[in-house]
């Protein structure tokens, strides 16, 4: 008795906390823009879904869809490049100790640690011809993206045994061969991880596109939600219909991968 | 012939392994990491000692740093981030933790729980400041409501906009903190506890003299994990704040981002200094002394 108490106790806690600000955004979203305005839990008296992803999707020119491209090729170019460059970097980190590996793992640590410098990061991408191009705001996402994922990496490839580098040796296969043809494969699981976490990071990072790729022909979804909210000052059904449509992505991938997710962003925390 | 032969052997042996992991592996890493992070992270050491704007500098030593720490509205920025860094962790240590020990006892809606507190983690940190900053307005703010005569303007008021903005902080972060504590009292052994048992001890007991000592991982984690976080954290504060009311609630990532705004790059710059030279003054000893602790168990 007294642990069901406890249970219904730690149940209405969590539920207020945990999920009332969510149920406000849904009702929000469904209303109409002057019972918006009351900003309370009032039931909508009528639910004004479909008109209101209309409106916010058409806009300012439809900005919202471009947004979405924009974030979309973000993600995957970024994601696509963290994966490839952090697998390789991880496999020679972990099957090759000396000097060199010394110093690598030294430079992931400091890209854990230290905040980068914003300003200087963006004369450099001028000095390259990158700065406000999607392949400089790339670039970044890779460069600040690659460090967990070589901790992800360098951690799965000491569970794979060097008697099947050995092997492939034998047959001929070393360097890049090796690494793609055998070793690559196998980093599944721990792939399909690094694919998610760092989707989420960059998906949701709202800094980097703020300064490294600023106006309204490249924003991202974030920054077109932040831009938003001043326009919106009174329209608050359609800002929290854009946050709905911008929470989608996060929440299906939540939906499919809670347990990966969860495992990759606990993997590098419990060893340290 | 057979003692000749042997280190030949040898030497063509580890030749063969060190090619097979050739450092050209790292190439592209490497490139990319050093040019797109490390390069602007020395160069901001020149920088921060210049008036700059962006096509010519002018050295003006330490000037920019004087500022920071004699301007009052620069300065401010720099206990707030203290302040920030050290309550957000310590609220998720504490909270990760309840809520951690919560979540791997024998509840039935453990697994609803969880999904309930680790969600927020993954939501956008500018959608969740827009939501807080509605929930918490002056007058219809669903907060006030509930609290009614003990409500007050959260954002609006200088002696709690940062605090206000901190707590949101430990409720999107919380999550993580909680998944990682579960974790670790997962990997408690069964042992430990059946000891316990067996010496009849109560539920404080195993707590106090199991679960704690034995997730001390975990907590090294969360706490290096939120101090890290918490010291760069930019986005929630901008878009609850924009540093405000004033400049009472700035930290050093707004500041940095007000004074790139206003063109003052080399300003902007020396707070990004500031700023590494914080992050490494507080977590390398941290991760020093935690370590240390970590051993001794």
């Amino acid at each position: 008795m007294k642990r069901l108490t406890a249970e219904v106790c730690a149940l209405v806690l969590a539920g207020v906390v945990f999920l009332v600000p969510f149920a406000f955004i849904l009702l929000t979203a469904g209303k109409n823009q002057v019972e918006a305005t009351a900003l309370d839990f009032a039931w909508p008296t009528e639910w004004r879904i479909v008109e209101n992803v209309v409106e916010v999707v058409e806009a300012r020119d439809y900005v919202l869809l471009r947004a979405y491209v924009n974030s979309t090729i973000l993600t995957v170019a970024s994601v696509a490049g963290i994966v490839v460059f952090a697998a390789m970097a991880g496999f020679v980190l972990q099957r090759r100790t000396g000097k060199v590996g010394n110093v690598a793992n030294f430079l992931v640590l400091s890209g854990l640690i230290i905040p980068p410098a914003i300003v200087p990061t963006i004369w450099l991408l001028q000095a390259l011809g990158l700065f406000k191009t999607m392949p400089g705001l790339i670039l970044v996402e890779v460069a600040f993206g690659v460090p967990y994922a070589v901790l992800l990496y360098r951690a799965f490839v000491a569970a794979i045994p060097r008697e099947l580098d050995e092997a492939a040796m034998i047959d001929g296969c070393t360097g890049f061969t090796l690494f793609f043809k055998v070793i690559f494969p196998l980093l599944r699981p721990v792939t399909i991880t690094v694919v998610l976490t760092a989707s989420v990071a960059v998906f949701n990072d709202f800094v980097n596109p703020l300064y490294f790729l600023p106006g309204d022909d490249n924003a991202t979804v974030q920054v077109t939600l932040y831009s938003f909210q001043s326009q919106y000052s009174t329209q608050w059904n359609l800002l929290f219909m854009d946050i709905v449509l911008i929470t989608i992505p996060p929440l299906l991938a939540f939906v499919f991968f809670n347990r990966k997710i969860v495992a990759g962003m606990t993997a590098g925390a419990i060893k340290g | 012939m057979k003692p000749a032969a042997e280190p030949a052997h040898a030497r063509t042996a580890s030749g063969r392994r060190r090619s097979a992991y050739p450092y050209a592996l790292y190439l592209p890493a490497a490139v990319v990491y050093l040019v797109i992070f490390l390069v602007p992270t020395v160069m901001a050491f020149y920088f921060a000692l210049t008036r700059w704007t962006l096509f010519d500098s002018s050295f003006v030593g330490l000037d920019n740093f004087k500022d920071f720490l004699a301007e009052q509205n620069l300065r401010v920025g720099f206990w707030n981030t203290v302040f920030y860094a050290v309550s957000t962790s310590g609220l998720k240590v504490i909270l990760g933790l309840l809520l951690g020990v919560l979540l791997t006892s024998r509840l039935r809606s453990r697994g609803f729980l969880r999904s309930a507190v680790f969600f927020p983690v993954l939501v956008s940190t500018v959608a969740v400041g827009i939501t807080f900053s509605m929930l918490l307005k002056p007058d219809t703010g669903l907060v006030n409501q509930v609290l009614g005569p003990y409500g007050r303007d959260w954002l609006g008021d200088a002696s709690t906009a940062l605090l206000s903005v901190a707590l949101v902080d430990v409720w999107k972060g919380v999550g993580l903190a909680t998944v990682i504590y579960i974790a670790g009292i997962a990997s408690i052994p069964e042992e430990y506890y059946q000891a316990v048992a067996v010496d009849g001890g109560s539920a404080w007991h195993r707590f106090r003299h199991v679960t704690l000592p034995l997730s001390w991982p975990a907590t090294y984690s969360v706490i290096i994990l939120s101090f890290i976080g918490g010291l760069r954290s930019f986005d929630l504060i901008w878009t609850m704040t924009r540093g405000g009311p004033g400049f009472t609630s700035d930290t050093i990532a707004s500041i940095i981002y007000k004074q790139y705004q206003a063109g003052f790059f080399g300003l902007s710059t020396a707070g990004n200094v500031l700023l590494f030279l914080l992050v490494t003054a507080i977590i390398v000893p941290l991760t020093y002394v935690l370590g240390k602790r970590q051993v001794e168990l």
